[in-house]
């Protein structure tokens, strides 16, 4: 329990806040009421995220960490914990909200009021998942984050979203329930019947068991993450979403995934990690390079940054299951940027789209001519989608790929492929659509960046280079989480 | 006690007050006041404040696990009146009729639940299962209706030859019809014993339509009008549940590894047939009904499991199906067209229905923050802890993610896709009761103990 004189702590703050506002958000029917309103309440949202940075340590331990009782006959406490990485993907979902708002912000959509609503809905959910130390707490939240989104894709997007939606939902779904039942059976094995993160990692499994929960769990979050052979409703869903919907789903809400092997699945089931390793990178390796090929001949924008996430993902999972220090410092701070650089390109093709009425490659082509400053802020996030020096998303690959690297020679060898297939697919598309020959379809389209898209690209630019020259900032800042991890392991 | 002698008392009240009444609307107030009192009288035992004190030879049996089950039904039976109380009025001219054959099976249920004998078991289902019959077919004019009636008829007298009959082997082996007389463990078991258990479970698992003795249900359900079917799907289906447990629980528990066998294969069966049917159907009525059969099969795990977890899930499981399934029938008997078509746009033209209705669907699906998903979670805990047949539990959950395919496509209609879906004129009642079946929804999904604390009073 916290003592009194704390009035509420971070993580409730960050939970209530967005759902509250989002309620709120539903009754502002008025014209762009509610698109206001879900503005300044996300700006809020990272005003709280950068005041609970001030307050980190053992002396705010109150601030930082909550429990209540809930379901005691169960062993369920409501607690939430705001640790590093936690801390880290609350800041990551906390800008993703108001980059995408800003860039749409000239965009309408058909009821906003429900539009705004059901966001601010997700991000409260998608806080929960981030500061659950509790595992039915935990499902709750891992549940909850996808309704909004369900009902979201569904309503706004291209033609066949309903079914793309559809299929992404029974996927996931299907794949939660397996989730529980992991969750049910670590549960009756934990040595005080308690659905707390540190009973689950005190359960003393049966190793058929630990194995079984093992893949029960995994099944859960490969499909979020989307690990090969799950991903294939993820090109379809990116494609067919509002560009909102899609910025959250790839920016934050895949990072569910990778968040919960490093929170769940591998501190409680050590011995069954050890016994999968090479399977899971097997996998991952080979999604990669699939995926990679894939995206290569892709014509569409979307299904083209939709497939190169599936190879930036799979190599997080890779790095994660390799076990050393620096592939898991590496793919704990590559969740951050990897969410800033796809938002960052979602915006830029949100905005071709916006103008130019299409993502198709081969229609578009000189943009660079009639909207240079797209064009800047398309290549530098392009270039640190492939991980050149001096961007965000070099340091997290290099320590990615130094850590698989002690795992298996050719194992990395074979991922280092990936690293060139992405350069030849990034800026062949960036060749294609920015320059060249204009054709009449981009000579015509107007190509001013709005007010407020632009001052979202500038931020999410700045990132980018920030982080690319001082990764300190985020490796610092998780170092608490990957210490009681690397702890976890080594203590096996 | 007292709840099943006033029930019984009630329902003749209503016949009598239809002789002398003429006006229909008065007989839902009569009707609401039963249930009230209905629900006092139970609340005051509950508390230890009997009215009635009968000798009734230990044959009859009151625990806080009956009593809260009884407060579950009377609660839902209320919704269900204050959710079709005009729909009554439509089906036919017998108005009181309909609510006294009602109070009478609520008579049934209150036998059914605390039985101590086989032969009070024998009387609830009976008392339960008789006045669905005329119910079914209320619909005079209808022929479906009175297909429905039929086949009901026909198939339940049916299984209750086959109870009557296992009741005869139990009692010749054991000669007693008492079921504590009955629990005597594996070296006292005899082939005539096993016989009657398997008879038992066969007639058990006609009324709770269980596959594969589930074929009366499409047609009865589909053909029944809509109020009497939400009423059958609901009550009268956990109900005979409750009794399933109770007596496979205390007369045959120290056998539960010998029966555990078939229970997991009926289980596993009606999970199947019941979700794999209902994927095809295009009236959302039937589907509908064969999601009621796929429930049976969650529910069925309780007998599965036979733990602490099992009994406390089936008494959510209980209150979360009941609750999202009235209402989800009260909103379909608003709906003029029962196709999947037909609800369409329903968003658009009644936002609340379609609202409530999403909350139903989605705690039928399982989805936190609704009771279903706690009742469904609670379910699965009593089956793995059983420690048996684990593939049991992974199969079900794969069927909960195909009862979202189905589920959601009712959702996807009211909200995604264009169409006028039409529209009965729906009171403010109906809204106000509409929307405390959705937050009763939410509140257990979030705080199940309010109704769990209950059983350990």
């Amino acid at each position: 329990m916290k003592p009194n004189d704390v009035l509420i702590t971070f993580p409730e703050l960050l939970l209530w806040f967005p759902l509250l506002s989002g309620l709120v958000a539903f009754f502002l029917t008025k014209g762009n009421a509610a698109k206001r309103w879900s503005l300044w309440a996300s700006f809020i949202t990272v005003i709280i995220v950068a005041v609970s940075f001030l307050f980190t340590g053992k002396d705010y331990f109150h601030l930082n960490n909550v429990s209540y009782v809930w379901m005691p006959s169960i062993g369920s406490s409501f607690a939430l914990m705001y640790d590093g990485m936690g801390r880290m993907l609350c800041l990551l979902t906390a800008l993703a909200f108001p980059l995408a708002f800003l860039t749409t912000y000239k965009t309408t959509y058909s009821r906003p009021n429900n539009f705004y609503g059901l966001m601010l809905l997700s991000q409260a959910g998608l806080m929960g998942v981030f500061c659950a130390m509790d595992a039915l707490v935990f499902y709750f939240f891992w549940e909850l984050a996808i309704i909004p989104i369900y009902f979201l894709a569904s309503q706004w997007g291209g033609e066949k979203r309903i079914q793309a939606t559809f299929k992404f939902f029974v996927y996931t779904f299907a794949a939660s329930l397996l989730l529980m039942i992991g969750i049910i059976y670590v549960y009756l094995h934990t040595p005080d019947n308690s659905f707390s993160i540190h009973s689950f990692i005190k359960a003393e499994l049966p190793a058929g068991g630990e194995k079984m929960a093992f893949w029960l769990f995994l099944a859960a979050f490969a499909v979020k993450m989307p690990l090969f052979p799950f991903h294939t409703w993820q090109p379809d869903t990116y494609e067919q979403s509002a560009a909102p919907v899609t910025m959250i789903l790839s920016g934050v809400m895949v990072k569910m995934g990778v968040f919960a092997l490093i929170r769940w699945l591998i501190p409680v089931f050590p011995y069954a990690t050890t016994q999968f390793t090479g399977i899971v990178i097997g996998l991952a390796v080979a999604g990669m390079v699939y995926a990679s090929c894939i995206a290569w001949v892709q014509d569409d924008l979307k299904r083209l940054i939709a497939y190169s996430s599936i190879v930036h993902v799979g190599l997080m999972c890779a790095a994660i299951f390799g076990g050393s220090r620096s592939g898991v410092d590496g793919a704990v701070l590559q969740m951050f940027n990897h969410g800033i650089n796809i938002i960052g390109l979602w915006m830029v093709v949100e905005l071709i789209e916006h103008y130019y009425g299409t993502r198709k490659i081969s229609q578009l082509g000189g943009i660079a001519s009639s909207s240079p400053l797209l064009t800047v802020f398309l290549v530098v996030i392009a270039l640190a989608n492939i991980a050149l020096p001096l961007t965000n998303a070099f340091v997290g690959e290099f320590l990615m790929f130094n850590g698989l690297f002690h795992y298996g020679k050719w194992t990395t060898a074979i991922a280092l492929t990936t690293i060139i297939l992405s350069a030849i697919y990034t800026l062949n598309m960036v060749q294609k659509v920015f320059y060249g020959s204009t054709n009449q379809l981009t000579a015509s389209g107007a190509g001013m960046v709005s007010k407020q898209a632009a001052a979202a690209l500038t931020v999410v630019v700045i990132i980018i280079l920030l982080l690319g020259v001082y990764p300190r900032l985020i490796l610092d800042l998780t170092k608490d989480t990957v210490d009681v991890f690397m702890n976890r392991l080594a203590g096996l | 006690m007292s709840s099943i002698i006033l029930s019984a008392l009630w329902g003749v009240l209503m016949m009598f007050s239809g002789i002398f009444l003429k006006k229909k609307s008065l007989a839902k107030y009569i009707a609401l006041l039963g249930m009230f009192a209905l629900l006092t009288v139970n609340f005051l035992e509950y508390y230890n404040i009997w009215f009635i004190h009968a000798n009734i030879g230990e044959m009859l049996k009151f625990s806080a696990f009956g009593q809260i089950f009884n407060a579950i039904v009377f609660s839902c039976t209320l919704l269900f009146f204050l959710l079709n109380g005009e729909e009554f009025e439509t089906i036919g001219n017998d108005v009181y009729e309909y609510y006294a054959l009602i109070f009478f099976v609520l008579c049934g249920v209150g036998l059914a639940v605390s039985f101590n004998t086989l032969l009070m078991l024998f009387l609830g289902i009976e008392i339960i299962t008789i006045p669905l019959y005329i119910l079914a077919g209320s619909d005079k004019r209808n022929l479906k209706s009175n297909e429905a009636s039929i086949k009901y008829f026909l198939m339940g007298v049916f299984s209750t030859g086959i109870m009557l009959m296992g009741i005869a082997f139990l009692y010749g082996t054991t000669g007693t019809f008492y079921i504590e007389g009955m629990n005597v463990g594996l070296n006292a078991l005899q082939p005539m014993m096993v016989i009657g258990i398997v008879l038992i479970m066969v007639a058990l698992a006609f009324k709770v339509s269980a596959a594969p003795f589930h074929f009366w249900v499409p047609d009865v359900y589909d053909g029944a009008p809509t109020a009497v079917t939400s009423f059958m799907a609901t009550i009268v289906k956990v109900a005979s549940f409750v009794a399933f447990l109770h007596l496979f629980d205390n007369a045959f528990g120290k056998m539960h590894a010998q029966w555990q066998v078939l229970i997991t294969l009926l289980t596993a069966a009606t999970l199947f047939i019941g979700n794999i049917t209902a994927v095809f159907q295009q009236s959302v009525k039937r589907m509908l009904a064969y999601s009621s059969v796929a429930h049976a099969g969650f529910m069925m795990l309780a007998l599965f499991g036979l733990n602490t977890f099992a009994r406390e899930g089936l008494i959510l499981y209980s209150a979360a199906y009941s609750l999202a399934t009235i209402g989800s029938f009260a909103v379909l008997a608003k709906v003029k067209d029962y196709s999947l078509e037909g609800f369409n746009g329903l968003a658009k033209k009644a936002p609340l229905l379609a609202l409530t209705n999403t909350v139903f669907l989605l705690s039928l699906t399982g989805i936190p923050l609704t009771a279903g998903f706690l009742a469904k979670y609670y379910m699965l805990v009593g089956a793995v802890k059983s420690g048996h047949h684990f593939w049991l539990v992974i199969f079900a959950v794969l069927m909960a993610a195909v009862s979202a395919y189905y589920y959601f496509r009712v959702i996807q209609a009211m909200y995604f896709k264009d169409g006028d879906a039409q529209v009965k004129t729906v009171s403010k009642v109906f809204r106000i009761s509409l929307c405390i079946t959705a937050v009763l929804i939410i509140l257990i999904g979030i705080f199940p103990q309010l109704l769990l604390k209950g059983l350990y009073y």
